[in-house]
């Protein structure tokens, strides 16, 4: 209550109003509550793996990720994230201006497919490719009859991540782009531009934010997904294994050390991801408000 | 550029939206759609603007057909309701959109541009506001941008949809007047959207009333206000009463009474009798009058309103009397329409 003043256009969070303030001690608990799950189920885990990690000394730490296979399994995750979150930026965009923007038959089922990736379990989407295209599958003699290898090496792999991180942009913008609706691109167009131009002079920089978000969210889930990578990858060291797989495989090896400096890695990812959004949250907290689902 | 609307129809989705619906709108003039909501008159606009296609029926800018023409075709000036300001851009890149998204040789360069939104900044009387944003100015400011924006791309008609509808009332004043001088200086056919009757009375060359879809009169303030020719105009327009009365032989009868009107060229039987408040004449005793209780009185600002029961079935009717008139409640107050109009009974 100390801010009377309304400042107008920008978000104003309210205040709490005494009536529906808890007492101090219950506030406390309610604090410590909360602080004590995410210690236990949050920091610990994290701490461990850096623990763990540098356990035998940064050397023996540098050393296990400039091995051979690791070295492969963080190209295959970048190439496979640099091929999967581009189509899903293009893909999402286009999916959020068909939904938010125009009127059409099955609008609501396409925007029920659009969240299926989060409803199926990640190794069912993997068992999906396997069954289409592997080699008892739907399309698997025809794709061997012309030499495509699909399941067990690069473009299953992209597949597969696409699949499950493709809800991610499109969930973001389309709430967006619902809330600030035609009317600017309406005055683009009245301008004189064509549809191009209105895309990117208006649509675009209305939504950087949110876009921004989406991929930041889409990246981390890409390089992070390992259910549905798992089942159409085959695990064939320095190939087709990817950093989520990888760990698995040095941990059940017996090697820790190889293990969790992977996997500090995908930590260290986590955190930045964590970091970044929190810090477009801080400055455009207004634009990606609308946003909130999931 | 003189705009000709032709038997338009529009539907939504098999719902019409508009029946049959002409207008010629002259050159240079500056002209009203009026109506409560849900009227059309916002459809119309979008019609002629291109943002809407029509269902059935024509559109002209001058002798061409701009029916099927795009809206970036067309060349209109559009002002939105919110305005629609691109919220990234500063002002001047704003009022620049337009031009900076021409095409080759019709592209200005970069300068040439910037000088030109200064130029529409300084008719707008916005100058030294350049860089500002639009979240960074009042309401009235937005509006004046936004036009300024509309005026950039030199439109053959420039269309305003409830321009002052999102302001506060001082600003809508003051912004009234400013736009009849921009349009009296540079000569657009302009047409604009508005439910506020006294704005278009006031600002408009002609205004066209528009009621469900379909358009009851188009005139000049004086014609709309004086002369109306509907039951809706009648009530949608100022003040207005009415009353159910008979025809018999071109007289006017309430119950069994002459009331003092002759119609002579209407038709026997039921009809509604329809006149303003305040343009009665009181008069004494009551041989062909109107005659009733006063129900209800209260002074509205320089003169008085009475609610008057009239005849044996207590029909209200309003009128305006004068503050000094003695008429108490319970009072009898006769009266006789100055200027009045029948309508067939519905």
């Amino acid at each position: 209550m100390a801010d009377p003043e309304i400042k107008s256009y920008e978000p104003h969070h309210e205040s709490q109003s005494a009536a529906v303030t808890e007492s101090r001690p219950v506030k406390a608990v309610l604090m410590a509550i909360a602080f004590a799950f995410l210690a236990v189920f949050l920091l610990l885990p994290l701490i461990v793996v850096f623990h763990e990690a540098l356990a035998k000394g940064i050397g023996a730490y540098t050393e296990a990720l400039s091995s051979p296979d690791t070295r492969s399994a963080i190209r295959l995750t970048l190439l496979v994230a640099a091929i999967s979150v581009p189509l899903n930026v293009v893909f999402g965009i286009s999916a959020a201006w068909a939904i938010a923007k125009f009127e059409f038959k099955g609008k609501a089922f396409l925007t029920t497919l659009i969240d299926l990736p989060f409803s199926v379990s990640p190794v069912i989407s993997g068992l999906v490719y396997v069954l289409l295209f592997g080699a008892q599958g739907l399309l698997g003699a025809w794709l061997k009859a012309h030499g495509i290898v699909i399941l067990f090496a690069v473009p299953g792999i992209v597949l597969a991540t696409i699949f499950v991180t493709f809800p991610f942009v499109a969930r973001e913008l389309i709430p967006l782009m619902q809330e600030q609706g035609n009317g600017d691109e309406e005055a683009a167009l009245s301008l004189g531009a064509g549809g191009w131009q209105a895309f990117w002079y208006v649509t675009l920089p209305n939504v950087k934010w949110g876009l921004l978000y989406g991929v930041l969210l889409c990246n981390a889930r890409a390089m992070g997904e390992f259910g549905a990578v798992s089942v159409v990858s085959g695990h064939i060291r320095g190939l087709t294994n990817t950093m989520p797989l990888h760990v698995e495989i040095l941990y059940n090896e017996y090697n820790a050390v190889g293990a969790f400096a992977v996997a500090s890695l995908l930590a260290g990812l986590a955190l930045v991801t964590l970091v970044l959004k929190t810090l477009l949250e801080m400055r455009y907290g207004a634009e990606i408000a609308a946003t909130r689902g999931h | 550029m003189e705009v000709r609307v032709v038997n338009v129809r529009k539907e939504f989705e098999r719902f019409p939206a508009l029946h049959d619906v002409s207008l010629d709108i002259r050159s240079g003039e500056l002209i009203a759609l009026l109506g409560p909501s849900g009227s059309g008159k916002t459809t119309l606009l979008r019609l002629i603007a291109g943002l809407e296609r029509p269902t059935k029926g024509a559109i002209f800018f001058g002798d061409e057909d701009a029916s099927q023409k795009s809206i970036q075709e067309r060349n209109v000036g559009f002002v939105f309701q919110h305005y629609a300001l691109f919220r990234h851009m500063t002002v001047a890149d704003n009022i620049g959109f337009g031009l900076k998204v021409r095409h080759g040789a019709a592209r200005p360069s970069g300068q040439e541009i910037r000088r030109r939104a200064l130029e529409l900044l300084d008719l707008v009387q916005l100058s030294g506001l350049e860089k500002r944003y639009p979240a960074q100015l009042s309401g009235g400011q937005r509006q004046r941008v936004a036009l300024a924006r509309a005026m950039a791309i030199e439109p053959k008609v420039l269309l305003l949809d409830e321009p002052f509808g999102a302001l506060d009332a001082q600003v809508r004043r003051e912004l009234r007047r400013w736009l009849r001088e921009i349009h009296d200086r540079t000569g657009h056919t302009t047409v604009f959207v508005t439910h506020d009757q006294e704005e278009a009375l006031e600002l408009a060359d002609r205004v066209v009333v528009m009621s469900q879809g379909r358009i009851e009169q188009v005139g000049t303030a004086d014609d709309i206000y004086d002369t109306p020719n509907s039951p809706f105009v009648y009530s949608f327009i100022g003040e207005s009463s009415s009353l159910p009365v008979k025809v018999e032989n071109g007289e006017v009868w309430i119950a069994d009474r002459p009331i003092g009107l002759s119609a002579p060229h209407a038709p026997s039987g039921e009809a509604i009798l329809h006149f303003r408040p305040h343009d009665v004449d009181l008069v004494d005793g009551c041989s062909g009058c109107i005659a009733g209780t006063v129900a209800a009185s209260r002074r509205v600002a320089g003169t008085r309103r009475v609610e008057l029961e009239i005849g044996g079935e207590r029909q209200r009717v309003e009128i305006e009397l004068p503050v000094d008139h003695p008429a108490a409640q319970k009072s009898r107050v006769a009266f006789r329409p100055r200027r009045w109009k029948l309508f067939p009974a519905s």
